[in-house]
């Protein structure tokens, strides 16, 4: 297992370093450039030249890029220039990230929640109008586009009712503690319930939105994997031996029927990221889709790099988390 | 049940399963299409996904002539101003105009063919790239298959939504084409690993073995043989790819990386174009919408009927 | 090469115009900031919310939207409104501007007289105290005009003191001389020439007086270059020490939110509201939904599309008088077919010009005539504007020899400016206006940062669309931002014109004498739109707007954008 890991970890860094390569090429071929984002329609050709000449867009790209491997070895990703300006762009990062994580988990948790349950019941009722009924919602779950939902919702539930806020992540006023920037863990932790419950209705709306294509995914691989299991010798091996059917549910249906579940959560963490992008920027949530919405606009390369860098770290990383709850809940990884 | 023991083998275990399935000689591919269909034609779903799809194909062919006005004209500009910049339904005009004073109705309608092209083309290009892999890794196997397939578990492991924005930024001058080739390229894995599996599972199969023993050339074997027994999950995956070819336009739209030329309208340019007007006139929002949620919805339906037709393990 | 403004020509001379101005309007002692509001010329119902502002003061809280996060708060280094918003607020400036304006009044100097236009005594309000309970005096304003020269690398970069390089330039063609305080109330400024723009320049935002212990204390020059990005200095970042009516607070990176509270100690007037909070909401739509779920008061340039509905459910836009110019340029360094004049003329009487402003601007919008509004001094009134014709363009195309002429037109995505709210928009305009005069447009399009400041700014781009914000009331600063320099985004080098243009231009900002000076703008503006000239089409001028709730009082809209949120109260 020690062995397994390592030499994951030992892939990942080379994966990343190539990655590094490619992604720093591809920003600074993009068309334009921070120059033209700093200057706007002040810049002149010669002001334009003179600023790319000061950051040293000049130089040979390869040379560029070993002043960038330079400084990132050692921890120094760069300074933001857009985004924010003068920050350092692993700040920019590191204060962004756990706005996006506190999002995404909740998400998560909405889609795990209802989808579980559902595809269990719609499993087991196959063919019925439940059954079809869940089915034809979930897919409608993927045909909405995830900003138009997230409209929807906001005008519905934050413009037309009022009962929650339309954009951000707290109110101003609320003079909350902040340990991890996760917003509502920090009230919990502090014991500010004011600010926990401020930070949870700032979430609902855009955790709603979300959630909408992991539920329907997860909804039909669970529906998928319930029924197939069901079929399985052994469940109807415990059956005749006349296990009780809460033994046969939570022993042999449901912990088979996870393994799949688990696995489709860990590859929904890059969908997360993605639908992110939209749903950060129509609620204006200060997460790491909405900097890097920004960065792309105006050309900031160093959050750019350090976002996109981080963002496969992590979905390597939780990646390899999954492979081991897998050795977890199926016996026959572990003995392996 | 198989043991996946890694992420995104689910992913890939859900394309196998369905190479497997179009994968299966000559004769029996018949009676597998005979049985499916058997199936489709009493299934609600595929009939409703059907008669969607075929609603939305028809009107995509005739809609510049059935269409009430040139979807390009700005014929209600005079009416247009900032305090009411989108003018209302009116005779001649029943859903009212966008923002430039075009007709809305003869907008959807002819929005309905660029939709059209936008997701065949984009189905065809990741199809035609996954064939070129798909093909060279299948068809030839030994090192070029280790090295296509470590390509395309690659880029199967990049979120494809994350990697479609990054294409469409890279390019200079955004327009439909580039959304097109950006949409096209997320599907290429998939398509690959799809064609691949299936011609894996062909190869020693008896009509290829024999084809091969009678001296037909290593292409031809391909083409004539191999590829045609792959028409089934290529069907299904290219419905899906589809419906999301439009949503994915949509998406890219919203974020300002979709094509800006909206002389010829398209739902997903529509749509992620109307982001002004979400508060004051939604309707500007809400038509393309709806028209995307709906075909979406019947490429959906009827793909994953489809799938649930041909995989052999439903047939139990 | 940094300096886009040239001056040549030293003179001398008296500038009794402006003395006698500004003798008039010294500062009464008690500081009316309310009474000037209500004497502002243009402070109609159009552009100002009810009340005459700074009434009782009380603990309330403002909450505005912002569209972004400031760059830093020492202005001194910044060029983009987002900051500036924010630093006036904790800064003055030795000249102010009046409000809802755009003319020059005191404000820390009393005074500023000049005997030769080259040596100018300010004289310095008294009692004044900086944030960090420092006096206000001349030794203090010469330690700012100090420090604004003693800039080092990163500092003098058109990224860093921005401002600063265009107006007074480093090195040693500088406009700046030296600075003694003469006495402890009298700073005597001198300049290396004389120029129309000084001393109207210390109005700007980036010329605010900053305290110098806290400069000295927090390293406020020690802005430096680090890798491909600009590091600002601890006291831009934390510490930005001024004598306005709000002192910094903090600033929560990761919640978005700038902090101002009030300054109870300050000099005039004290600020309505007892917090300012600029809180950054980077969505349009979001801002307006959180106008009207009452979350934040108030935000900054409200899509025109929105006015409306935003007035309906009772909310208060205040419209600024434009203060700035669409056009579209011509280049014929990237397209040589319009080096001929009668190709251009063709080009500006194929526009419907009038439609574009009906149908595409919001109230309050105009057909430009010239290449700066009406506002700005040297502003011509009696150039007419070119009739719409579509005829007489097809009958210009064909003397040209040009019947069947195909232009590229180019035009921004991703970007909305408040002179062109919606690129797109104006530019379908223009395409079916030529179209409907048989000429062949192609379009290209590019993101604002992503090839289109790079590529219209080098000459690439035959045809496009471009604006102006004015900084100041100075006609240079919108015809030098244009046509300056052999390398213009115009190409007028390739034109006969082009050397006079640039002579008149020079001659215009050298000129001491401001009503000459006018009047040499006037000519200049007029030449420009001739048939033989016309470098570019200017199109209209846009008034941006700001919103605030139905509960506000007392904001006064500024045509610089340069609201004074001091005068605003809130009641709940």
């Amino acid at each position: 297992m020690l062995r397994f890991i390592v030499r994951r970890l030992l892939q990942a860094v080379l994966a990343l370093f190539v990655l590094s390569v490619l992604l720093f090429a591809w920003l600074r071929s993009l068309p334009g450039g921070v120059v033209s984002a700093l200057l706007g329609e002040r810049g002149t050709p010669a002001a334009a030249a003179e600023l790319r000449a000061q950051l040293g867009l000049d130089d040979p790209i390869f040379v560029q890029y070993w002043r960038f491997l330079e400084r990132a070895l050692r921890g120094d990703f760069g300074i933001s220039n857009g985004v924010y300006r003068g920050e350092p762009a692993w700040d920019v990062f590191v204060q962004r990230l756990p706005a996006t994580i506190e999002l995404s988990i909740v998400a998560m948790v909405i889609a795990l929640t209802l989808a579980i349950p559902l595809g269990y019941i719609a499993a087991r009722r196959k063919g019925g109008w439940l059954d079809t009924g869940s089915v034809v919602f979930s897919l409608i779950g993927v045909a909405v586009p995830v900003f138009f939902l997230a409209y929807v919702l906001k005008y519905i539930f934050a413009v037309q009712l009022g009962w929650l806020p339309p954009s951000g992540r707290a109110s101003v006023g609320i003079n909350a503690t902040h340990i991890t920037n996760m917003y509502m863990l920090d009230g919990l932790m502090t014991r500010e319930w004011d600010a926990a419950w401020d930070a949870f209705k700032h979430l609902i709306l855009p955790a709603v939105a979300l959630s909408s294509i992991p539920f329907a995914i997860i909804f039909r691989i669970t529906r998928a994997a319930v029924i197939d299991v069901m079929e399985e010798d052994y469940v109807r091996t415990a059956r005749a031996k006349g296990l009780t059917a809460r033994t046969i549910r939570g022993r042999h249906i449901m912990r088979n029927a996870l393994i799949p579940v688990v696995t489709i959560v860990g590859l929904q963490i890059g969908a997360l990221l993605a639908g992110a992008v939209l749903t950060e920027k129509v609620f204006a949530y200060q997460g790491i889709g909405q900097a890097l919405a920004i960065g792309f606009e105006r050309r900031d390369y160093p959050v750019l790099q350090v976002l996109i860098m981080m963002a496969a770290l992590i979905y390597i990383v939780v990646n390899l988390l999954v492979d081991i709850a897998y050795a977890v809940i199926d016996p026959r990884v572990r003995t392996k | 049940m198989t043991s996946l023991t890694k992420p995104g083998d689910r992913k890939k275990a859900r394309i196998d399963s369905l190479a497997e399935a179009g994968a299966l000689s000559d004769e029996e591919g018949v009676s597998l299409w005979r049985s499916a269909w058997h199936r489709l034609r009493r299934d609600p779903v595929f009939l409703i996904g059907a008669v969607i799809i075929a609603a939305f194909v028809i009107l995509a062919v005739i809609a510049p002539w059935i269409a009430p006005h040139d979807p390009a004209a700005r014929l209600l500009i005079d009416q247009r101003t900032t305090q009411n910049p989108v003018p209302g339904p009116q005779p001649g005009f029943p859903l009212g105009a966008d923002d430039a004073g075009r007709d809305m109705l003869s907008r959807l309608m002819v929005g309905a063919r660029q939709t059209l092209i936008v997701g065949v083309l984009a189905t065809l290009g990741g199809f035609a790239g996954g064939m070129v892999l798909g093909t060279i890794a299948g068809g030839i196997g030994g090192w070029a298959d280790t090295i296509v397939m470590r390509i395309v578990d690659v880029m199967l492991s990049i979120p494809s939504l994350l990697m479609a924005f990054s294409l469409a930024a890279m390019f200079a001058r955004p327009s439909q084409w580039t959304v097109i080739l950006a949409i096209a390229i997320i599907q290429i894995p998939i398509f690959a690993r799809l064609l691949r599996g299936s011609m894996m599972a062909q190869r020693h199969s008896d009509h290829v073995l024999a084809a091969r023993a009678l001296g037909v050339r290593p292409a031809p074997i391909v083409f004539r043989h191999m590829l045609p027994n792959s028409v089934g999950p290529v069907i299904v995956q290219g419905t899906l790819v589809l419906a999301v070819a439009i949503i994915d336009a949509a998406a890219l739209s919203f974020l300002g990386l979709g094509n800006p030329d909206d002389t010829q309208p398209e739902w997903g340019q529509m749509l992620g174009r109307s982001q002004q007007y979400f508060n004051t006139h939604p309707e500007v929002a809400v038509y393309p919408a709806v028209c995307i949620i709906v075909v979406a919805l019947g490429f959906t339906l009827m793909g994953e009927s489809l799938r649930e037709a041909l995989d052999p393990k439903s047939r139990r | 090469m940094t300096i886009r403004k040239v001056a040549a020509i030293a003179g001398t001379a008296a500038l009794a115009l402006v003395l006698t101005s500004c003798a008039e309007s010294q500062r009464d002692d008690g500081g009316d900031t309310g009474g000037d509001n209500a004497a502002g010329d243009n402070a109609d119902d159009t552009n100002a919310t009810g009340g005459d502002g700074g009434s009782a003061a009380s603990d309330a809280t403002l909450v505005f939207g912002a569209a972004g996060a400031p760059t830093t708060f020492d202005p001194f280094y910044a060029s983009d409104g987002e900051t500036f918003r924010v630093t006036r607020q904790i800064f003055q400036n030795l000249i102010g501007i009046e409000p809802g304006g755009t003319e020059a009044v005191p404000e820390l100097a009393t005074e500023w007289t000049s005997e030769d236009g080259l040596v100018w005594d300010f004289a310095i309000q008294e009692g004044v105290k900086f944030h960090d309970g420092t006096d206000l005096n001349a030794e203090a304003v010469c330690a700012n005009f100090e420090r604004w020269a003693d800039q080092n690398e990163a500092g003098q970069s058109p990224s860093g003191a921005y401002y600063y390089g265009n107006d007074f330039g480093f090195g040693e063609d500088t406009l700046y001389k030296g600075c003694e305080a003469t006495d402890e109330f009298t700073a005597q400024v001198t300049v290396s020439r004389v120029t129309g723009k000084f001393p109207m320049v210390l109005s700007q935002s980036s010329y605010a007086i900053h305290s110098p212990a806290a400069m000295e204390e927090y390293d406020a020059n020690g802005i430096a270059l680090e890798g491909d990005a600009f590091v600002f200095p601890e006291y831009a970042q934390e510490h930005p020490t001024g004598t306005g009516p709000f002192k910094f607070e903090s600033y929560d990176n990761a919640g978005g939110t700038v902090n101002l509270v009030r300054n109870e100690d300050y000099w005039g007037e004290p600020a309505g509201v007892a917090n300012l909070v600029f809180k950054i909401i980077a969505d349009e739509n979001a801002r307006r939904q959180e106008l009207e779920a009452g979350t934040i008061h108030g935000y900054d340039l409200p899509n025109p599309v929105d006015w409306q509905a935003l007035k309906d459910a009772g909310n208060q836009v205040l419209i600024r008088d434009p203060f700035n110019v669409l056009y579209l340029a011509l280049n014929p360094v990237a397209d040589p077919q319009l080096e001929d004049p009668l190709v251009r003329q063709a080009l500006y009487h194929a526009l419907n010009r009038d439609q574009f402003v009906s149908t595409q601007l919001p109230e309050g919008a105009e057909v430009a005539t010239q290449f700066m509004p009406n506002t700005v001094s040297g502003w011509n009134g009696e150039i007419a504007a070119y009739e719409y014709d579509v005829e007489k363009a097809k009958d210009l195309l064909e003397q040209a020899g040009k019947s069947d002429l195909t232009i590229e037109l180019w035009y921004p995505s991703e970007v909305s400016r408040p002179y062109m709210p919606d690129p797109q928009r104006v530019y379908d305009q223009v395409k079916a206006d030529w179209e409907a005069a048989g000429i062949t447009v192609e379009t290209i399009t590019k993101p604002w940062a992503g090839g289109y400041i790079d590529d219209t700014q080098a000459s690439r781009a035959p045809a496009f669309f471009l604006g102006w914000t004015g900084d100041l009331n100075s006609a240079d600063n919108f015809l030098c931002a244009f046509f300056c320099g052999d390398d213009n985004q115009f190409g007028t080098s390739a034109y006969p014109f082009h050397g006079e243009l640039q002579d008149a231009i020079a001659a215009a900002d050298a000129e001491p004498d401001e009503a000459t000076r006018t009047q040499l703008y006037e000519e200049l503006n007029a030449k420009i739109m001739s048939p033989e000239w016309l470098p570019g089409l200017p199109l209209s001028h846009s008034p941006p707007a700001i919103v605030v709730g139905p509960n506000v009082q007392g904001m006064v809209a500024s045509p610089l954008t340069a609201e004074d949120f001091s005068t605003v109260t809130v009641t709940e």
